[in-house]
């Protein structure tokens, strides 16, 4: 099994200086990506998923940022701490990105085919003739229609969800290894999204690409994710298998996340938002992150954080301590590991 | 109808006589107390309709009728200082709609004090309330845009057209940036202060359960014109035209079991470009349905139910 991981992250931690004092915007994070498969990350606005992501391509600027702690490993190489010319020579190559916004990570200047040319010419050194055949290949795998004609165009006269397609055939161009998806399809309508997250399935199948995805739609994450991780203030506080999430939610924030849903049934059931606001980040609280919003808090939450309970579906909350008080939700991660130990 | 749409129009030119049909001879109202959602493909004109309704882009043909008066044709600087404190609008990108070299606070209460006059001190109560209204910090005030991420941005946003407490107010995609317990918060406030304010709003978004959830009546765009409008449930549930059903079960379900037994829907086809469009039905190259006669003439909104209007030859 850990032959296939293809990129881990062991207790990553990044801060900002700001004027106010030093956001903790990651704390001890860790996962574990392997081949093929797709890791979606979600969780709360601000909670950290895409500075998590950033830090893995370089892309946080430092400073104010900072990297305090942690390690990363793409086949078992360090990518925290290289130089930037080390960097770019694994971006875009070896890690492809798509951004939320597709429009401003194009150069505006340049036609879609000489952006993807470029990159071609750069980290694949290939001939001007050999990279424009490419570009072909490219934007009619991504299934950009009449190809030859789209690459003389400009981001501009694209669509979204052309530009998107674009933007990620600009991402596959140097055949990455792993592509992380930052919201990719939180702009485009569901029709343009589905050809989009069907477009993404199929390089999975073709080229064993492994993906993550950041995503706040958990149809999505339904949809497309082998295994998630949920994020909360900093931290991943619950993390296994698509249905450990869906079907085994063992963290009260996973539970507040799915009940906030809105039905789909003809009576509009009133929708349920977790009650509060995530801890500040400057100062993150000495207990749970969340226990100021938690409906199970208990006296212990307050002052202790907890650690993350469980092996391959995991999750941060006291419930899951042997001595807590039986819980429904302890039987989730029971049901899944087979221990409640840490 | 507190603001109506009468065949609104805007192209935008692109030199060499090409123009982009954004919005074409839309007509679409929204009453007091009302909320309209809008959903639509990306670039079929949801954010141009917003922006020229309220006099953001000029018109290039039809009027915009408020509260019985007409709009101007085009807007002047102090027609958008006396339109202000009516009519408000949540802007799509929480990236490029805050001035990076404002603090939160000075965004927040910029438009209170061009209305009111005043300085910060003297409205500081009132942006920390709406602040923690929208779910951020009052300690978040002396920040910087850049040192947010895109959702808490959003909030930003929201927090800056609130403040001055509008009869309508344009969301442009207000909640997509935003995980779902968050959208549910944002959604209950704006429920909250339509009935408190008695808010009228055009709610554009992608989340169809979400627009359905939010919406009196839903109004679907395709390349820039309105090929569907009804009450909310009746187009969710019951969607006539070809496209707004594409839409519907196209729609990822959060259920993992479900999705994986999803027959792929073959979504294919292009949105055909906006430039220089040719006549006949617009959604003809993508539409399951499509017959010979599509591509020659443009269907027309006609009834199809109470209220609930479709525009395709089939119906
Ligand atoms: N340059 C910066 N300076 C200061 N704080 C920052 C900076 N960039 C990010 N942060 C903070 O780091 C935290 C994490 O931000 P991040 O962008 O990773 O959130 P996110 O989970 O991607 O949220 P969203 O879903 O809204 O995109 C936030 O609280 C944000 O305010
Ligand atoms: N300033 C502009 N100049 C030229 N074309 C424009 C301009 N603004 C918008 N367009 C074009 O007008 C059409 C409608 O764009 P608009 O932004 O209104 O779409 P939208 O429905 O809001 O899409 P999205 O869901 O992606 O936000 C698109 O084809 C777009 O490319
Ligand atoms: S540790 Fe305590 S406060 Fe935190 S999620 Fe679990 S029960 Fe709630
Ligand atoms: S008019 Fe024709 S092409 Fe257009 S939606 Fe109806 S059936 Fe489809
Ligand atoms: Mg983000
Ligand atoms: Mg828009």
């Amino acid at each position: 099994m850990s032959s296939d991981i293809i990129l881990e992250v062991d207790n990553l931690a990044v801060e900002f200086a700001t004027f106010g004092g030093s956001v903790q915007a990651v704390r001890d994070v860790s996962f574990k990506l392997h081949k093929g498969t797709t890791l979606a990350i979600v969780g709360e606005s601000g909670c950290g998923k895409s500075v998590t992501v950033q830090t893995l391509v370089g892309l946080i600027p430092m400073p104010p940022g900072r990297i305090t702690a942690g390690s990363a490993r793409l086949r078992g190489e360090e990518l925290l701490g290289l130089s930037s010319d080390q960097l770019n020579r694994y971006r875009g190559k070896r890690i492809g990105m798509i951004f939320q916004d597709a429009m401003s990570a194009l150069n505006p200047t340049m036609t879609i085919g000489d952006q993807i040319a470029e990159t071609l010419l750069v980290h694949m050194g290939m001939s001007a003739a050999a990279a424009r055949q490419e570009v072909i290949a490219l934007l009619s795998q991504v299934q950009i229609p009449e190809p030859e004609r789209r690459m003389r165009q400009y981001p501009f006269e694209f669509s979204g969800g052309m530009l998107q397609r674009a933007m990620i055939a600009l991402s596959i161009a140097c055949q990455p290894e792993v592509l992380i998806a930052d919201e990719p399809t939180t702009a485009l309508d569901v029709t343009i999204q589905a050809q989009i997250l069907q477009l993404l399935e199929s390089l999975q199948r073709s080229r064993g690409l492994s993906i993550i995805l950041i995503t706040h739609d958990l149809g999505v994450v339904a949809r497309m994710a082998h295994e998630v991780a949920v994020m909360y203030a900093g931290q991943i506080v619950e993390q296994g298998s698509v249905d450990d999430i869906f079907y085994r939610s063992a963290h009260p924030y996973t539970l507040g996340l799915k009940a906030a849903m809105p039905g789909k049934t003809a009576q509009k059931a009133e929708l349920h938002e977790i009650p509060g606001s995530p801890p500040d980040l400057f100062a993150p609280p000495a207990g749970c992150g969340f226990h100021a919003r938690c409906p199970h808090v208990m006296q212990l939450c307050e002052s202790k954080a907890p650690p993350l309970f469980g092996a391959a579906h995991q999750a941060r909350c006291w419930l899951h301590h042997a001595q807590a008080p039986t819980h429904p939700l302890r039987q989730q991660l029971l049901a899944t590991t087979g221990n409640g130990s840490c | 109808m507190l603001i109506e749409a009468r065949k609104l129009r805007k192209y935008f030119s692109l030199g060499h006589g090409k123009q982009v049909h954004a919005v074409d001879d839309v007509s679409l109202g929204i009453a007091e107390h009302e909320v309209l959602g809008l959903v639509g493909e990306s670039g079929s004109g949801k954010t141009t309709f917003g922006k020229t309704l309220i006099g953001l882009y000029d018109k290039t043909g039809g009027q915009v009728v408020y509260r019985d008066r007409e709009l101007p044709q085009r807007y002047q600087a102090q027609d958008y200082k006396r339109q202000a404190s009516e009519i408000q609008m949540i802007f799509q990108d929480p990236y490029s709609s805050l001035n990076p070299r404002m603090t939160i606070q000075e965004i927040i209460a910029e438009g209170l004090l061009i209305r009111d006059g005043g300085n910060l001190g003297s409205v500081r109560d009132k942006v920390v309330y709406w602040l923690e209204r929208v779910g951020l910090h009052g300690d978040h005030l002396s920040r910087y845009p850049h040192e947010f991420s895109g959702g808490q941005r959003q909030r930003v946003g929201i927090a800056r057209a609130l403040i001055v407490e509008p009869k309508l107010l344009i969301c442009d995609e207000p909640i997509s940036a935003l995980d779902v317990s968050v959208q549910a918060q944002v959604v209950k406030l704006l429920g909250e202060l339509k009935q408190s304010l008695g808010l009228a709003m055009l709610f554009i978004a992608h989340d169809l359960s979400m627009v359905r959830y939010v919406s009196d009546r839903m109004a679907v765009m395709y390349l820039g014109s309105l090929v569907e409008v009804g009450p909310a449930d009746a187009v969710y549930f019951s969607p006539q035209h070809p496209y707004t059903k594409m839409l519907i079960s196209s729609n990822p379900e959060p259920d993992p079991v479900h999705e994986r037994q999803r027959k792929d829907v073959i979504v294919s086809g292009e949105i055909p470009s906006p430039v220089n469009l040719q006549p006949g039905c617009r959604f003809a190259g993508r539409c399951p349905l499509v017959e010979p006669h599509c591509r020659l003439e443009t269907p027309m909104l006609r009834t199809v139910a109470a209220n609930h209007l479709a525009a395709c030859h089939l119906l």
